[in-house]
């Protein structure tokens, strides 16, 4: 089973990145983007064959090191 | 004598400047590789020094605070033992727990190198204690993470608890914005007032012909 970990700066803290991109996205005239965040994707490869297991153990990866959630949002998808 | 122990992970690269910083003042110091489970035992002091633990990977400071070491230090500071964490050392503390907040991305993306004045908020403390309230320090900044980030709650208790120990200013004292911080904070302590965080290096600032020796004030408080 492989879970994907999506992480981003909670909605209200400001994200550098992502308003940096959308000041370039301006500068080469794409229009119509009203918001930008950026984010980074964590893949992992697990050996657990039970969802709701692997659910529980990737969460606790993502409490305890992945994402930092004083400032950080994750979602998990699991595949 | 005080004794300081400063700590070296992976990619710590201030230990030396950090080292040569207290023996000037007068301390014994020793390094402390981060697989270590036990600091000296006549420690006074613990620094987790700047630098770019484990190439920043992940987040700055998000691996180290799994490092042997952190947990000695843990309960070191849980037990009222002073720890100072700077740039790299206060990302590594707050990531850990012992400081509230955490640090992002600085506002313009860059890395920013330079010397950089700053006002004491709050001397009322083991760190500053050699400091004036008001006073305006000049310090050496070098950092890519250093915009401060905390909620409204827990700002207003850091408020409240005189936790917020410098802000970033210009010469005369008013705020200036350098990364983004909230309320321009450049450094913060716990609320028992025995662990301290700052992105500005004071071990940088020790002779006036390298530019400032502002951070000998500093340093001394907390070895006085």
């Amino acid at each position: 089973m492989t879970a994907i970990v999506n992480i981003f700066l909670k909605q209200g803290v400001l994200d550098p990145q992502g308003k940096a991109i959308h000041h370039a996205l301006d500068a080469m005239n794409f229009e119509g983007v009203e918001d930008v965040r950026m984010g980074k994707q964590i893949i992992l490869k697990l050996t657990s064959t039970n969802k709701d297991d692997a659910r529980a153990e990737v969460e606790k990866m993502a409490e305890e090191i992945l994402a930092n959630t004083v400032i950080e949002d994750y979602t998990i998808e699991l595949v | 004598m005080k004794h300081v122990a400063i700590l070296q992970f992976p990619g710590t690269n201030c230990d030396l400047d950090t080292k040569y910083a207290f023996e000037k003042l007068g301390c014994t110091t020793t390094v402390v590789w981060h697989k270590e489970k036990e600091l000296p035992e006549n420690t006074d002091l613990v620094v987790v020094p700047g630098g770019f633990s484990y190439g920043d990977y992940l987040r700055s400071g998000a691996i180290a605070q799994f490092s042997p070491v952190m947990k000695t230090v843990i309960d070191y500071a849980n037990n009222g033992g002073k720890v100072l964490g700077i740039c790299n050392g206060f990302q590594i503390l707050t990531e850990v727990g012992l400081l509230p907040g955490a640090l992002k991305r600085n506002i313009g993306l860059h890395f920013i190198s330079k010397f950089q004045t700053l006002k004491v908020v709050s001397n009322n403390n083991n760190f500053l204690k050699k400091c004036d309230n008001d006073e305006v320090l000049n310090i050496p900044i070098a950092h890519a993470d250093g915009n401060y980030y905390i909620d409204e709650k827990e700002f207003k208790a850091l408020e409240a608890n005189e936790q917020i120990l410098l802000r970033y200013s210009n010469e005369h004292g008013e705020p200036v914005v350098v990364n983004g911080s909230v309320t321009s904070i450049a450094g913060i302590c716990n609320k028992n007032k025995n662990v301290f965080g700052l992105m500005p290096h004071p071990e940088r600032a020790l002779e006036t012909i390298l530019g400032s020796k502002d951070g000998i004030k500093m340093l001394e408080g907390l070895i006085a």
